[in-house]
């Protein structure tokens, strides 16, 4: 083999044919991982463990098959074979991030349109697959984890690629990152429905999707790392550092939240190195700055290039940028205490992370207008591109939950909000409003560049997409915070006996309006990425909509004539 | 400083020198791109993703 490093692990991308014996090593391997994981689900301890074990041997089925047909047949054109020509930017996995993270969207926006349903219409709850506890996570992990995932990651390898103006590095593991993060997700996700589950909030999968995650995640950092070091602008755009302390921080976090000892290598049960208090504090250690690193940093970096690339202006300070980045990264990794206010948690460790929590308003802050000033200049873009539409309403957002977060967190804001769905309010405008709405205009942004077209097939569907999910947004909102304050009052209203006057029951059902009004304004948002889906498919298959332009200067042919004197009558 | 605990030790030194050395640090990297004759650099930084206008493919 020419390059050594090319087709070290997945598919057929060296050029030309392979040497037998690289043939014969890599299906081998194949075959061999395949019998393992065969033995492994025939002497797995559970059924759950068993079945997760037969889709890992699927997968491993599947690169087996391809690395024998890949090595015989050529029908799926070059562009699956990247040629190794450093003139050209590595574009394959970016591709299919981008088809992946619209596949996991729709996903994971209907399991989160289905579990809505089932808190307003309890009838839902198919038991024992389809049961809220057990969708819940799998609507979490595919709307943070998959889709916001896979849209880091492909919008990670092309910022990279071209603010290094290099070639990614490694394109064998770089395609290994891909593949091996859906599996990662297949497995995490089917693992919910089973029931293996370690409950920790956003961090479900049991101990042995997270040692295949560790590994994939490495490669990642190696695959970003390399094209950095081999990049031929002196200067590391900002947007780099955001999308590096990413990786390097969600590695950081994984590895320590998830210290757990299996029972058996062969069963899908473990246990956590840390209990009691420290194991809650670790878990919202990490579970705060999941939210800070993967749904915060890693955004941030497609915000710092794909706002400034849209309007075709500069980021508004350069310094500020820094700033930042450098205030963020400080700050935010001690904020997660405030997720165990008034527990058994030291009680300065508490006050701690409120104000941390406070003090990262600013940077944040800073950040969002950063980004909204680039448009200085060029505010008529707001009306004219529906794309900068949707940057500059994700950049809101982005400010409005930044500021919501902090407040949340002041103890005695948290003592009548925490447990009630103003946290689930709170987090979807950041969800929906901020990655959403960044990571819809990136994909806008990146696809008629990928697949070499002209322009979207349709402007005005991107309007469409960008007011369905708007209202979402204000439907899903607005009810949680209503939801959210009656809840939190009626359990601690006290009669005059000093009993509790509402019993939980009575609480839900007050709710129930709030309930279907949250689902109203999910299916508002899902049908708003239906749209971008059918948008997206005719781009990509080189279709243009016949369309009037959004904007036209107005033209009146009846007064554009010379005036005369009228004879009076 | 208490020597009383591994507890008592890393929570003394957090909130005195760990959090100063911390915030000196801070300060500094935050103050960087502020320092006298970083203007140039800075606005090359910000403007060099324009300079590959056709993305390179």
């Amino acid at each position: 083999m020419s390059e050594p490093l090319a087709g070290a692990i997945g598919g057929p991308f060296s050029q030309g044919k392979w040497s037998m014996e690289a043939l014969t090593t890599r299906a081998g391997m194949w075959f061999a991982m395949l019998v393992l994981a065969l033995m492994a689900a025939a002497l797995a301890h559970d059924a759950a463990f068993a079945a997760q074990m037969v889709i890992v041997a699927i997968a491993i089925g599947v690169a087996l098959w391809w690395t024998l047909m890949g090595s015989q047949v050529d029908r799926f054109g070059n562009w699956l074979r990247p040629a190794h020509d450093e003139g050209k930017y590595d574009d394959d996995p970016i591709r299919w991030g981008v088809i992946a993270t619209m596949f996991w969207g729709i996903a994971g926006f209907a399991a989160g349109l289905f579990i809505a349903l089932q808190l307003a219409f309890p009838v839902l709850n198919f038991e024992p697959y389809l049961n809220f506890g057990r969708v819940r996570p799998l609507h979490t992990s595919a709307v943070i984890f998959a889709f916001g995932g896979n849209a880091l990651i492909a919008t990670s390898f092309y910022v990279v690629q071209r603010t290094c103006r290099a070639r990614l590095a490694f394109p064998g593991l770089a395609r290994f990152v891909f593949w091996g993060y859906q599996l990662f997700i297949v497995l995490a996700a089917t693992g919910y429905l089973l029931g293996v589950t370690q409950s920790k909030e956003y961090a479900e999968p049991e101990w042995y999707v997270d040692w295949w995650l560790t590994a994939v995640w490495v490669a990642y950092l190696v695959v970003f790392v390399a094209t950095i070091i081999k990049r031929k602008e002196p200067h590391i755009y900002v947007a780099n550092w955001f999308y590096l302390a990413f990786i390097l921080t969600v590695a950081m976090l994984h590895i320590v939240n998830n210290l757990d000892m299996p029972v058996s290598l062969l069963g899908s049960r473990s246990y956590p190195v840390f209990g009691g208090v420290q194991g809650a504090l670790v878990q919202w250690w990490y579970g705060h700055n999941a939210v800070g690193f993967f749904l915060t940093a890693g955004f941030l970096a497609m915000m710092y290039y794909f706002v400034p690339k849209q309007a075709e202006r500069p980021i508004y300070s350069y310094r500020l940028s820094i700033v930042h980045f450098w205030s963020l990264i400080f700050l935010y990794i001690w904020a997660g205490p405030h997720h165990l206010h008034y527990t058994a948690l030291p009680d300065w460790a508490q006050t701690l992370g409120m104000v941390f929590s406070i003090m990262l308003w600013m940077p944040s802050w800073g950040g969002m207008i950063n980004g909204l000033l680039t448009l200085n200049g060029a505010w008529d873009k707001i009306r004219t591109d529906p794309i900068i539409r949707m940057m500059v309403w994700a950049l809101a957002f982005y400010g409005m939950s930044t500021f919501e977060g902090p407040l949340l967190s002041i103890k005695a804001v948290n003592g009548m909000s925490h447990y009630t769905d103003w946290t689930i309010g709170h987090v979807h405008s950041g969800a929906l409003g901020w990655n959403g709405m960044i990571t819809f205009a990136a994909v806008y942004f990146l696809v008629p560049r990928l697949w070499g077209r002209e322009r979207l097939y349709s402007l005005r569907m991107v309007n469409w997409h960008f007011w369905c999910a708007t209202l979402g947004i204000v439907f899903y909102a607005a009810s949680m915070w209503v939801a959210g304050i009656l809840q939190g009052f009626m359990w601690r209203e006290y009669g005059a006996d000093g009993y509790l006057v509402n019993s939980f029951a009575e609480t839900v059902s007050a709710m129930w309006p709030m309930y279907v009004a949250r689902a109203f304004g999910g299916l508002l948002y899902i049908a708003g990425a239906v749209i971008m889906v059918y948008n997206i498919w005719q781009t990509i298959a080189g279709k243009l909509r016949e369309e009037k332009p959004l904007t036209t200067a107005s033209y009146n042919a009846e007064a554009d004539r010379p005036l005369v004197a009228q004879p009076a009558e | 400083m208490s020597w009383h605990s591994t507890y008592e030790f890393l929570r003394h030194f957090a909130d005195s020198w760990g959090l100063l050395a911390m915030t000196l640090v801070w300060i500094g990297l935050a103050a960087w791109p502020f320092r006298p004759g970083a203007r140039e650099h800075n606005t090359r930084a910000a403007t060099m993703i324009f300079e590959d206008q056709n993305d390179g493919e």
